[in-house]
């Protein structure tokens, strides 16, 4: 693929084809390998540089004479080794998995409930309820947060765990509903009708029928919850005030950077370390969440 | 309650009471939804409520504000900054939603071509979006360096440049610099859905094209063009929404500065209200955002149109 990017260009035609068996490799190599890779190296490289950023010491890090700043001579644990031990670092891993998880579990319990009832109890009013569990999905944490800071004040939950537990469902809920509301129209109808001839209760039908039907769809849901809060930063920001409570994105940007001594080697270890449970979490579970990703849009 | 029902089932006369309130579709609805509906009502109703509210009043931190009408507003209409944000905020979304949608789009064309490892570049390609935004905006910023940026580096090897570029230091690059970042993030979003949108397109129909003779560029503009609208509407709203309500980015790499020309209408919201503690002017500029949400939303919503799409297609 390396020698992909010597084809010189000048063969350039702006014919792309539809069916690739039309096209020559030259063509193909052109219109296609060269475009993918520049792609991929643009997406890829801030991770790359991330990364060699984290083992890289300190006087490496700001001489660009001496030493290539595209690789690392003298590869150090250093940073990782002050993030760990010199910071409340994992601390805010521990806090990040604690309220994630448990946004994740409260939130996907809610919607299978709330997107059952919606698509098949067919109740008065179902219909108008789906849809506005979409528009709540449009509204952006934004727009909540400062209402939202002075609800948690009042309800004393400033600087606490719960004041995100309680909050990140506002934003998880409508889109596992969402979701959830499509994939549970995929399920047959015959099979609840053959539940209920057979003596089953709502309750049972959504325990013993439903739910392990739809376990690709609570995987996704799961999953897509997981990043989202993981990922969550405003309110994170806003509602959490000591160190030693705070999550990943926020503790690594606030706590990490004093004064004017940028810490560069242990941010991007930060970075890269507090990206890595999603990242794993994602490279296990690609197909669901790229089928969760595009069935919202789709379906 | 599965007793009762077994024995109701059993000698086959009309359900008793509570089984009877378990079979309706409507208690019943009504109990399955009430978690979730409370949920909603309480954080997000109730604070959108309170939200507007407060752009009518002086609320301070610590201090309980009193009603005084559309002062907030007034002072904001004759606010230059506030102004500035507006008009950030609008470049931000159009600059970035348009690059956005044609990489996204490019890429997604170049995806849907025959390709060897294609789901580990699909995979790959997630990447930038997966990962907190946060998070890669501190790479981004490290990468935006006014010293050791890498981008200098390089253009100062291959001789384009002689001096460092101050990405986040000039009003111009730094504007630049956050829409690039954003872009960054932004591709693999775009171009996974509608790489989906383009898999639905059956191969016949270019086949058929080609067949009449049709250009690669007529295939694209008649076939693929057409067929992948409804889809580009729904993607591009979504777009558009996290672009326009965009705060991590901004918050990680200028904090709205030099001199507040990258200051969006979130962040300008987030520093009058939290550090500043004015929470009543903050909310009114983030009331100030609700009509461009409601437009996007309308936009999206007829675009849904033109789809059976999930409410069953009949809304």
């Amino acid at each position: 693929m390396a020698q992909a990017t010597q084809i010189p260009s000048g063969a350039v035609n702006r014919d792309e084809g539809g069916m690739g068996y039309l096209t020559s490799l030259p063509r193909r190599v052109v219109t296609i390998y060269v475009p993918l890779f520049v792609f991929l190296f643009v997406l890829l490289f801030p991770f790359y540089w991330m990364a060699i950023t984290a083992i890289k010491p300190n006087y490496e890090l700001t001489d660009y004479k001496h030493f290539s700043p595209f690789w690392v001579v003298k590869p150090t644990l250093e940073h990782i080794r002050y993030l760990l031990f010199n910071t409340d670092y994992p601390a805010w891993l521990w806090n990040t998995m604690v309220i994630t998880v448990a946004a994740t579990i409260i939130s996907v319990a809610v919607s299978v409930l709330a997107a059952y009832a919606i698509e098949r109890m067919r109740f008065s009013g179902s219909r108008t309820v789906g849809l506005s569990i979409f528009l709540a999905y449009l509204v952006p944490p934004s727009i909540l947060f400062i209402p939202l800071a002075l609800m948690v004040f009042k309800l004393g939950l400033y600087d606490s765990k719960w004041a995100l537990i309680l909050t990140y469902p506002t934003f998880l809920i409508p889109f596992c509903t969402w979701l959830l509301m499509g994939y549970f129209r995929t399920i047959p109808f015959e099979l609840e009708e053959c539940a209920l001839m057979d003596g089953a209760s709502r309750w049972q039908i959504l325990a013993k029928v439903i739910l392990p039907l739809s376990v690709p769809g609570l995987i996704s849901a799961g999953i897509f919850a997981f990043t989202l809060s993981w990922n969550e930063f405003i309110y994170a920001l806003t509602f959490i005030q000591s160190s030693e409570n705070k999550t990943v994105p926020v503790g690594v940007l606030t706590e990490l950077v004093r004064s004017d001594v940028y810490e560069w080697g242990s941010l991007m270890a930060g970075a890269l370390f507090g990206s890595l449970p999603v990242v794993i979490l994602y490279s296990f579970f690609v197909d669901y969440y790229v089928s969760s990703m595009t069935g919202a849009v789709k379906e | 309650m599965n007793g009762t029902q077994q024995v109701a089932l059993r000698r086959a006369p009309p359900p008793g009471g509570f089984a009877r309130i378990m079979e309706s579709r409507n208690i019943l609805g009504l109990i399955f939804l009430l978690p979730a509906a409370a949920f909603l009502l309480v954080f997000l109703t109730y604070p959108l409520g309170l939200g507007i509210w407060l752009g009518f009043t002086d609320t301070s931190i610590g201090r309980p504000g009193f009603f005084i009408g559309l002062e907030n507003y007034e002072d904001l209409w004759n606010d230059p900054v506030f102004w500035l944000s507006v008009f950030n905020t609008v470049l931000y979304t159009v600059v970035a939603s348009v690059v956005k949608f044609a990489l996204g789009l490019w890429l997604a064309l170049i995806l849907n071509e025959k390709l060897p490892f294609k789901a580990f570049f699909r995979a790959v390609i997630l990447l930038p979006w997966v990962v907190p935004t946060v998070l890669s905006a501190i790479a981004f910023w490290w990468i935006y360096d006014a010293q050791f940026s890498i981008i200098s580096y390089s253009l100062m090897k291959l001789g384009l440049i002689t001096r460092p570029i101050n990405f986040l230091g000039d009003p111009t690059l730094a504007r630049a610099s956050v829409i690039a970042a954003n872009i960054w993030r932004g591709i693999p979003f775009v171009a996974i859905t509608l790489l989906a949108g383009l898999q639905t397109i059956s191969p016949s129909l270019y086949e058929a094209a080609t067949l009449d003779g049709a250009t690669g560029w007529q295939r694209f503009r008649h076939v693929t063009l057409p067929m992948l609208t409804p889809i580009i509407a729904v993607v591009m709203t979504f777009s558009v929404l996290f672009t326009f309500t965009d705060f991590q980015l901004i918050y990680v790499l200028t904090r709205g500065g030099p001199v507040n020309s990258t200051h969006l209408m979130a962040t300008l919201s987030f520093q009058r209200a939290i550090p500043g503690g004015h929470l009543g002017e903050g909310a009114a500029i983030a009331v100030a955002m609700i009509p461009f949400l409601l437009a996007a939303i309308l936009f999206s919503y007829f675009g849904m149109q033109r789809r059976r799409w999930q409410q069953g297609g009949r809304d």
